[in-house]
């Protein structure tokens, strides 16, 4: 080679199995996630009359549409819910593939499982039938999300014809201020690009403080890419990666370990690599943010204010704003402070980690929450570690209640759903119309904020409440 | 997969960017099965209203533009939530073309796999497009794959281009499976060398 290559290059590279000099190649896939949404997939092979081609390279877990109020399928909402359990798992023994049921403690979100269980490593291409797979490049994974004839695809051949993306780099620089969050960060970094500022493009994310950041703050990050239209998120793998990855079940281990630390060491950036786009943020400047709208790029630092179409010069996006200040019930220039809410929810797979339930923790430790407040852990393991701290108290303690592991109100698909016109401070990645129920107002924003604002009753600056 | 050669029908314009698979088709009715048909579920929520009775303001549902077979959308279309039944939902409500200056990663090549195609045009001349649209509602307009060519409304030509793969696998219905199938001493090849070096994937 000799060219100076970028992370992303390196790992494209090593997975071209038919090189085309232009549009699609054929790659490799060295794991692939499954989840009870992913059925389509599965109808799409019994049909053909295809099998798993390597049943070994899948893993599967239900996430989406599990009940969160115990373990049991008949414990969904609907007997329609309950049927999308069943189906996983005859699926997962139909097609012989190793999955971590409803019942195993394992059992979580495809995007907290996979890193914890040590499925995720660096240097792999990644698929799962779920756009928030951009979680796992923060081990140094290329990992995207694919739609289902894709999974059908994989499944059958374990490849899948891809087009080279674009690369971008966004570096972040400097200690975050006390108070702001991994998800600031990401929120910060959507609202300066764009819900489509980065389509086409793989973002790696660099700079001192990424590299300060610790693994569960890197996946919050690296989730919520999608947000910005990537096609995935990336941060090269280093010490902090490694050391969380030692021991995982299916980590690599004994001298095997050595192999691939050796290998993945190699996994960087080389200085002079080029990239298409370069973005810097300086992490000094970052505030605990919310979003007001309904696209994850309308976030403010909570200390702002509700826009104003009217001063929007650009007539589609005063346009868009106004519609979405309609669906949101909002008035121009309320403080966000002054937003009251009706319910908080705190949990997904960008902040359901133990990193993420601390955090909340830390706030309502000893304070009563005001409105309904959901809290979900992202695995069965995430959960079990909680419970060993006794934040499952904390939150209990403070009048929240306390689940099991799920998707859940994120998406709303198990039936955990918001209120129609209800406003929810969520940790979940969209607030899309709809997102988490007909009709509902999803504010984004991080755990120590939702947890504020489930104390206040409003959006809130977590660095000024008022416990008392 | 259904080939697209040429698809004639009627056009409707969405001025938004950004318009997300959540608004396109919301998540609780992706448990069905696509045997029943998704095209009802297609802006579900934009299009009907609590009672299940059709919003009349909504686009798709005033008399010029109900049952359009062409989009034609703002940047970003399809953003978010990797639902392939967004795709499924136009796809069974009729729409076979949907021309924006941008799509997301996903919904795009979830076009390919269901005959569906995403036709992507300098923002300008989707502005302009959509402004055709709305001065002759109603009015068809041409999308054909073998040209690369747009007939807009008032008769005036536009030409795109598009990745010859996926047209070629457009305008066959190209099996994708089918023809990965055929590099299956390729990929068993490739998995050979490469798990011989990473081995403690092997």
């Amino acid at each position: 080679m000799g060219q100076a290559s970028t992370l992303f290059d390196k790992i494209w590279e090593r997975h071209l199995v038919t090189a085309r000099p232009e549009g699609p190649c054929l790659i490799y896939i060295d794991r692939h996630i499954v989840h009870d949404g992913s059925f389509h997939a599965f109808e799409m092979l019994r049909q053909r009359g295809l099998t798993v081609a390597r049943p070994r390279q899948t893993f599967g877990t239900p996430d989406h549409y599990v009940p969160t109020v115990s373990r049991r399928a008949d414990d969904a909402p609907s007997p329609n819910i309950a049927r999308m359990i069943e189906t996983f798992d005859r699926n997962m023994a139909d097609f012989g593939i190793d999955s971590l049921p409803l019942s195993d403690p394992r059992q979580g979100i495809v995007h907290v499982v996979g890193p914890e269980q040590g499925i995720t490593l660096p240097g792999l291409v990644m698929v799962c039938g779920d756009s928030h797979t951009s979680t796992h490049g923060a081990l140094g994974a290329f990992a995207f999300g694919i739609g289902q004839s894709e999974n059908a695809h994989v499944l059958a051949t374990q490849t899948l014809w891809q087009e080279r993306p674009l690369r971008m780099r966004i570096k972040v620089e400097g200690v975050l201020p006390p108070g702001v969050s991994a998800k600031d960060v990401v929120l910060a970094i959507i609202a300066k690009i764009g819900a489509g500022g980065a389509v086409g493009h793989i973002v790696e994310y660099a700079g001192s403080t990424i590299r300060a950041a610790s693994v569960e703050q890197r996946l919050t990050i690296c989730n919520m890419s999608i947000e910005a239209g990537a096609r995935a998120g990336i941060i090269a793998p280093d010490d902090t990666i490694f050391d969380y990855l030692n021991g995982r079940p299916f980590a690599p281990k004994a001298a095997q370990w050595d192999r691939a630390v050796a290998y993945w060491r190699g996994l960087r950036s080389d200085d002079a690599a080029a990239f298409d786009r370069e973005v810097t943020l300086d992490a000094r400047q970052i505030a605990p943010m919310v979003t007001w709208g309904t696209s994850p790029e309308d976030g403010l630092p909570i200390t702002g204010a509700v826009p104003d179409p009217g001063a929007e010069r650009d007539p589609a996006r005063r346009q868009r704003m106004t519609a979405a200040l309609a669906y949101m019930g909002l008035t121009p220039g309320t403080r966000l402070t002054d937003i009251p809410i009706d319910r908080v929810f705190i949990g997904s797979c960008t902040n359901g980690r133990i990193e993420d339930l601390r955090a909340a923790a830390a706030v309502l430790r000893g304070a009563r929450t005001v409105v309904p407040t959901l809290v979900v852990p992202g695995s069965g393991l995430v959960k079990a570690q909680a419970e060993a701290e006794g934040l499952d108290r904390v939150f209990r303690d403070a009048g929240a209640e306390w689940r099991e592991a799920g998707c859940s109100m994120c998406v709303g698909m198990n039936g955990d759903l918001v209120p129609p016109r209800q406003r929810c401070a969520s940790t979940s990645n969209r607030n899309f119309a709809g997102r988490q129920g007909v009709e509902a107002r999803t504010h984004l924003m991080g755990p120590a904020m939702a947890a504020a604002a489930a104390i206040a009753g409003r959006l809130a600056d977590v660095r000024t409440l008022n416990r008392s | 997969m259904e080939a697209f050669t040429t698809f004639t029908a009627r056009a409707v314009p969405f001025d938004q960017s950004n318009i997300d698979t959540d608004q396109i088709i919301p998540a609780r009715f992706l448990k069905f099965s696509r045997k029943d048909g998704y095209g009802n579920f297609l802006f579900y929520d934009l299009r009907f209203d609590e009672s299940g009775a059709e919003r009349r303001d909504f686009i798709l549902n005033r008399p010029e533009y109900r049952g359009a077979g062409i989009v034609v959308a703002g940047s970003n279309f399809a953003c978010g939530s990797s639902r392939e039944g967004a795709v499924y939902a136009l796809f069974d409500y009729g729409v076979r073309a949907v021309i924006a200056p941008s799509f997301s990663d996903i919904f795009h090549a979830n076009c390919f796999k269901n005959g569906l195609l995403p036709v992507r045009l300098p923002e300008e001349q989707v502005a302009a497009l959509r402004q055709a649209v709305k001065e002759r509602p109603g009015a068809a307009m041409t999308v054909d794959l073998r040209s690369c060519t747009i007939t807009d409304p008032t008769g005036a030509r536009i030409s795109f281009s598009i990745d010859p793969f996926w047209r070629e696998a457009l305008l066959q219905g190209l099996d994708e499976i089918g023809l990965t199938m055929t590099y299956r001493d390729k990929i068993n090849e490739f998995e050979r060398q490469y798990h011989g070096e990473m081995v403690w994937l092997a």
